[in-house]
């Protein structure tokens, strides 16, 4: 069957498969009692980095401009659909409180991207990453320092610390972040989502607006002068991505049930380190995207055994996977060596 | 030929998945004669000197305790697990140790990881331990205990030390904390309400992010405008250090008053450490005590790993003394399952009382909401070295 589709869409079939081989394999084991309670709880957050990695892919690899603020967008989506399900806690049940919550950390996330993206995508040159890099930084300093609570009174918000009176709840306190998110994420809902994702960018990807979309990353001028309008595919691929990020944001916040504002969580360096994934696993290559993030966010997982040779051999190991995908020696010697396997595959 | 060729390489590709993850899986057996302890801490990134003492003070305990025949007659394995003060990797390392078959957790040592293991060890009803959570919500379950002051006492604590000090009651107080980390706030919040009821005079209160956590000019010049001859500092000891520095460089020469992050300070690598000269610190143990039991810890730390224990170290250790005096009294046996051991446990630990502790001057009991009852201790850095203060 396999052999009837086109290139393109065969690429996709064989992504999903990888996804939903990989689940069915855990989920065998699972079943069988072998997997062990860490690569378990390996899992969701495997899959929501994944997902951080694809959608940044849509914005480096087929939109062709640099986001280093995906974090930010992950910090709107896990913040926004938190504090729906802290606050909807026993009023609605889980699945449901579950889907909205993720609704609206989609969306928000979404319209955040498109309000990033009205001044910033209509200008030439890598002014996203600045402007997305410091929207990151911003995001995540006010929600560190917000205040937001609801009592008898009413809803209050503040930067300083106040008292609710009488009956109340703090919903966001401070530096201490939204308590009591109720744990909602698993790994079934994470890789629905994953290959939601998937599907919405690879048909993108393959769309007349994909095929805009990275003609743009190719050739600006020939793009512009074929009567593509630039500001509107910008648009559209970097909101996508947004919303996506915000997903991810969503299975984050609903993973563990404290969420702080901190740049463990959200700081540069985490777009940065989803960055990494995503280039190491090839620009533009949505399935090397999946498999980067799995094997360098299980890595220093599974380095535990080494103590604190980890960290070294986790260095390394970036290194290495560099070299290997983009020194031209390598490339020789991979065209040279496993052409032949690639070979058997593409049959 | 091509087809067996495709066939062969998915099956090795399936077969090296599995053997990933069943690698991982295999060791589970629990045996019955032993307790297992883990621990969990940060032994990398920015707080890896507290999670490193945790490691090396609880190996100490445990290393004394199977020497002298065990907790009623069984030895106890250790293993500790690094979190880098990161909530996500926390859990990862707590599920790492479940599949060890560890059956009590000494740990996390830092606050936002506790909280979110604390969810995990609530769920599976394991005991657990936190030499220094210090967040409220840290033993918000009855299945977990802290050995340390919680935030809001320990800004508690250091105001009514403050206002029954002679010396620095009077004085005009300063505050420079942390608004982005849960620790700092908590102090901070219940020192000022705190003060506020005992009539201390606070005329600056100012903040900082971890992301300013640089530059405190703009902070010191308005505590000196303002005629502060005493700054309230709740924050970690890195800061701290940079803080009085730049005092120094500006020529404003207040007393210090730091918690127990301040502790770790006379470490700090190119610090000029006579700048610390009349900090006083909130800490509940002090390295230079004379007595036996600290004497014996601080040299048996100082020749596992060449430095001074900090108290965090000094916290572990008492939280494992604390575990085998729970365990005796209850009778508690390796072979009771992990649940039921965490039950008899949390209610063991409200009937103890542990004396001849490193990090109280009496005794530590605890109540069933987790909190430690004990007396705070200050000391006062002369010469290099803490000194209790009066």
């Amino acid at each position: 069957m396999l052999k009837k589709l086109s290139k393109t869409s065969r690429r996709d079939y064989i992504t999903y498969g990888i996804v939903i081989a990989f689940y069915l394999i855990v989920q065998l084991f699972k079943v069988t009692g072998l997997l062990s309670s860490h690569m378990e709880g390996l899992l969701v957050p495997l899959t929501y980095y994944s997902l951080a990695a694809v959608s940044l892919n849509l914005t480096v690899g087929i939109l062709g401009e640099l986001s280093l603020g995906h974090a930010g967008f992950m910090c709107i989506g896990a913040f926004s659909a938190s504090l729906f399900s802290v606050y909807t806690k026993g009023l609605l049940p889980g699945g449901l409180r579950f889907f909205i919550a993720l609704l609206i950390g989609t969306i928000l996330a979404a319209i955040f991207g498109f309000l990033i993206g009205i001044p910033v995508l209509r200008l030439k040159g890598d002014y996203l990453a600045i402007v997305t890099l410091a929207f990151g930084e911003i995001i995540k300093n006010i929600l560190a320092a917000v205040y937001f609570g609801y009592d008898e009174a009413g809803l209050h918000i503040s930067f300083k610390s106040f008292q609710l009176q009488g009956e109340g709840k703090m919903l966001i306190n401070g530096a201490m972040g939204i308590q009591g998110t109720p744990t909602d994420s698993n790994f079934t809902i994470a890789v629905i989502l994953l290959l939601l994702a998937l599907v919405i960018i690879q048909h993108l990807i393959g769309s007349r607006d994909g095929r805009a979309i990275m003609s743009i990353r190719d050739n600006r001028i020939a793009a512009e002068s074929v009567g593509i309008n630039i500001t509107k595919y910008k648009m559209l691929a970097f909101t996508i991505s947004a919303a996506i990020a915000g997903s991810a944001g969503v299975l984050f916040s609903h993973n563990t049930s404290t969420l702080t504002a901190t740049s463990t969580y959200f700081g540069y360096n985490v777009s940065i380190m989803i960055l990494v994934y995503v280039v190491l696993g090839g620009i533009g290559n949505i399935r090397g995207s999946i498999i980067a993030t799995t094997i360098l966010y299980a890595l220093p997982e599974l380095l535990r055994g080494l103590n604190t040779y980890r960290m070294l051999i986790y260095s390394i190991v970036l290194i290495a996977i560099m070299l290997f995908n983009w020194a031209p020696k390598a490339i020789e010697w991979r065209k040279k060596n496993l052409s032949s396997i690639k070979g058997r595959f593409a049959k | 030929m091509k087809k067996l060729h495709r066939v062969l390489s998915v099956a090795t590709a399936c077969a090296l998945a599995m053997s990933m993850l069943a690698g991982c899986g295999a060791a589970k057996t629990t045996s019955s004669n032993t307790f297992k302890i883990g621990g969990i801490g940060p032994t990398s990134g920015a707080a890896a000197i507290y999670g490193s003492d945790v490691r090396d003070a609880i190996q100490i305990a445990v290393d004394e305790i199977n020497e002298k025949g065990g907790i009623n007659g069984y030895q106890i394995e250790y293993k500790f697990e690094d979190d880098e003060h990161n909530a996500e990797k926390s859990v990862n390392a707590y599920n790492t140790l479940k599949d060890w078959g560890m059956q009590m957790l000494v740990g996390c040592v830092t606050s936002a990881p506790c909280i979110a293991v604390s969810e995990k060890t609530h769920d599976d009803g394991m005991f657990q331990l936190t030499p220094s959570g210090t967040a409220v919500n840290c033993v918000q379950y009855d299945n977990a205990f802290r050995l340390c002051f919680s935030d809001p006492n320990q800004g508690k604590a250091s105001a009514q030390y403050i206002a029954g000090n002679a010396e620095l009651k009077g004085s005009t107080i300063a505050i420079i904390y942390d608004s982005s980390t849960e620790y700092s706030t908590g102090i901070h919040d219940s020192f000022v309400a705190e003060a506020g009821s005992l009539g201390l005079n606070i005329a600056v209160d100012s903040s900082f992010t971890v992301d300013s956590a640089t530059d405190f000019s703009v902070q010191l010049q308005s505590a000196k405008d303002a005629g502060a001859d005493l700054i309230f500092l709740p924050i970690y000891y890195q800061e701290a250090s940079l803080i009085l520095t730049q005092a120094n460089t500006m020529g404003y020469d207040p007393t210090f008053f730091g918690v127990d992050g301040m502790d770790g300070i006379l470490e700090v690598e190119n610090f000029d450490v006579s700048l610390a000269e009349g900090v006083y610190l909130l800490t509940p143990f002090s390295a230079t005590a004379e007595d036996e039991l600290t004497v014996n810890f601080v040299n048996k730390f100082k020749e596992k790993t060449g430095h001074v224990p900090n108290q965090f170290g000094a916290d572990a250790y008492d939280a494992v003394y604390a575990i085998k005096a729970v365990a005796e009294l209850k009778n508690v046996t390796p072979s009771m399952a992990v649940s039921e051991m965490g039950a008899t446990m949390a209610a063991g630990m409200t009937e103890v009382t542990l004396d001849n502790v490193l990090t109280s001057p009496t005794t530590i009991t605890w109540t069933a909401d987790g909190e430690p009852n004990k007396d705070p201790r200050a000391v006062i850095i002369q010469g290099g070295v803490y000194v209790l203060a009066e």
